[in-house]
């Protein structure tokens, strides 16, 4: 290759990299801000200091006592795994019904089914509620976890896609093999779709870990309760001389489980991302 | 959904059983100027908030075209940020746009002008769009998959009639990945009307609702406050209805109007 041909492919690349470097700088800096803040003492926060001067790892041990972050943390943790469980456990087989059984009305009840997608939250909140509050779970974590063992649409949508990508004919040689549905389901389908439920059950448990919302409105006035997500949010409101680095202390160890888990299972995720491109 | 829209023809605080008003609710909805407010809000943050964050989500796809490698690792960090919990985002961004806080003290360094951010009503929103682009990874994947799905010939012949940039990008690459854009604005201003959270947040919690003089509440924040704080449950019932109608009004122009302007490579029915 001539050298000026490759002068110009190095300098084109270096082009390149700097500019990727340069947008990822961006994105960078509001963790580096947030990560330095939540290491620095109180005194230095606001000030122009940049670098944390002793870096107060105590910090993360002190946002502990700033606020109940154990109550809030297992009270997060078990909305996560039980609404998880109640979602993989509650949507296989509906998935498992849209996908490889065949019945009446099967592609109406479908798409009736995805056009709830299409629903706005608020919608569908003031009814919710008012059954909650008749059922006396306000003020508990059931109105969260319960319905998460009743199917959520996306996750049966999702699940439906990666079934229909099992040959069809693994689960007619089952069926001739005398093999009940059940049984096709979770000797056959299940195996084979170990990375969908996967992705699945990653998505559930990221959204549980970082939902506001919903338990905002359902424990939103017994703070016993809170999750993560509104402890935190309400730190504000609570403490009107807002510890920055206290505050930040926590938001960090809010968001490490979560940063955690997506280096873990990164190939999982993108593959579940990417799954509704499967053709239906 | 169709008790949502029982319950907003009645008053009802969940204290007594609901008492039908017809359309008192409504009425109520055209006269309060809290409403109006509401709507300005949610409505700008849709305007400007979902075609600037597109552009930006397209911006930088393009970037993470360029590079030959390791545009594994510049994806990773574009996208992570979209891992992060909204509500600590949210008090990351409260604090790193603080007017005593690291940004303005750059912006203070380089003699520019120092907004307040989030204690200025006029800069509120903009700081809530900076969140917005901080976040916008989710977006940005999938543009990059549609980018990278721009067939080959077509750049390649593009190459040979020498065409500049800008005419490619708006003459193919435009084009190409029109369908991703239609998904993106209807999947975004179907979330942004639902815009609540970051609103929450950032306006300090329960008790300052809207923040600096109403400028965060948005109908989301509004009906919460209505329907939680005030318990008119019938008159949050009456504004969902109404958000859920507009929003299906909007989906349904956007969809209209996409046969104008969307190409489908594959055909399309």
């Amino acid at each position: 290759m001539p050298p000026s041909v490759r002068r110009r492919r190095l300098l084109i690349s270096v082009g390149n990299h700097s500019l990727a470097i340069a947008v990822a700088v961006v994105f960078i800096t509001p963790f580096v801000f947030i990560l330095f803040t939540a290491l620095m003492a109180s005194s230095q926060v606001l000030t122009g200091r940049f670098w944390p001067h002793p870096f107060e790892w105590r910090n993360f041990a002190d946002a502990f006592s700033y606020a109940p972050l154990w109550s809030y943390t297992s009270n997060t943790v078990v909305y996560a795994v039980l609404s998880t469980i109640g979602t993989v456990a509650s949507c296989i087989p509906v998935a498992y019904a849209f996908s490889r059984m065949h019945w009446r009305g099967r592609q109406v009840v479908f798409l009736i089914m995805l056009s709830t997608l299409m629903l706005p939250s608020q919608v569908t909140i003031v009814p919710l509620y008012t059954i909650f509050v008749r059922l006396g779970w306000i003020g508990s974590l059931k109105p969260l976890i319960v319905p998460a063992f009743f199917g959520d649409a996306f996750t049966i949508f999702l699940l439906r896609q990666f079934f229909l990508t099992i040959p069809e004919e693994l689960t007619d040689a089952a069926r001739v093999d005398g093999a009940g549905e059940f049984q096709i389901m979770t000797r056959v389908v299940m195996p084979l779709a170990k990375s969908g439920i996967m992705a699945v059950a990653l998505f559930q448990f990221l959204y549980a870990w970082n939902d506001f919302f919903g338990p905002l409105l359902y424990t939103g006035n017994n703070p016993k309760i809170w999750t993560l997500a509104v402890g935190l949010g309400e730190y504000t409101t609570l403490h009107r001389s807002v510890l920055w680095n206290l505050q930040m202390a926590a938001s960090v160890l809010f968001t490490l489980p979560v940063i955690v888990l997506f280096f873990f299972t990164q190939k999982v995720f993108i593959k579940g991302v990417t799954l509704t491109g499967v053709k239906g | 959904m169709f008790a949502t829209l029982y319950f907003s023809f009645t008053k009802y605080d969940l204290l007594s059983p609901p008492r039908w008003v017809g359309l008192f609710n409504y009425r109520f909805m055209v006269h309060d100027p809290f409403f109006w407010q509401s709507v300005w809000n949610t409505v700008w943050l849709v305007v400007f908030g979902v075609p600037l964050q597109i552009i930006f989500a397209i911006a930088v796809a393009m970037v993470l075209t360029r590079p030959k490698r390791g545009v594994g690792i510049y994806r990773t960090i574009y996208f992570i940020p979209t891992m992060v919990p909204v509500v600590a985002a949210t008090l990351g961004f409260v604090f790193m746009l603080n007017p005593q806080g690291p940004i303005d003290h750059i912006l203070g360094l380089l003699h520019l002008p120092q907004p307040m951010w989030f204690d200025d009503p006029r800069f509120s929103k903009p700081g809530l769009l900076l969140l917005g682009f901080w976040g916008v990874g989710d977006t940005m994947i999938i543009f990059l998959a549609g980018l990278l799905d721009v067939p080959a010939q077509l750049h390649e012949a593009a190459d040979l009639e020498g065409i500049g940039p800008w005419q490619r990008f708006r003459h193919i690459t435009l084009p190409m990945i029109s369908p991703v854009i239609f998904f993106a604005l209807v999947t975004g201003v179907i979330d942004s009307f639902q815009y609540f959270t970051q609103g929450f947040i950032a306006s300090g919690g329960r008790m300052s609702l809207g923040d600096p003089q109403g400028s965060l509440r948005f109908y989301g924040i509004w009906l919460y406050q209505q329907g939680f704080q005030y318990f008119h449950l019938g008159y949050a019932a009456a504004m969902a209805w109404v958000l859920f109608l507009v929003i299906m009004v909007c989906t349904l122009v956007l969809i209209r109007t996409s046969n104008r302007w969307v190409y489908y490579q594959g055909g399309f029915r």
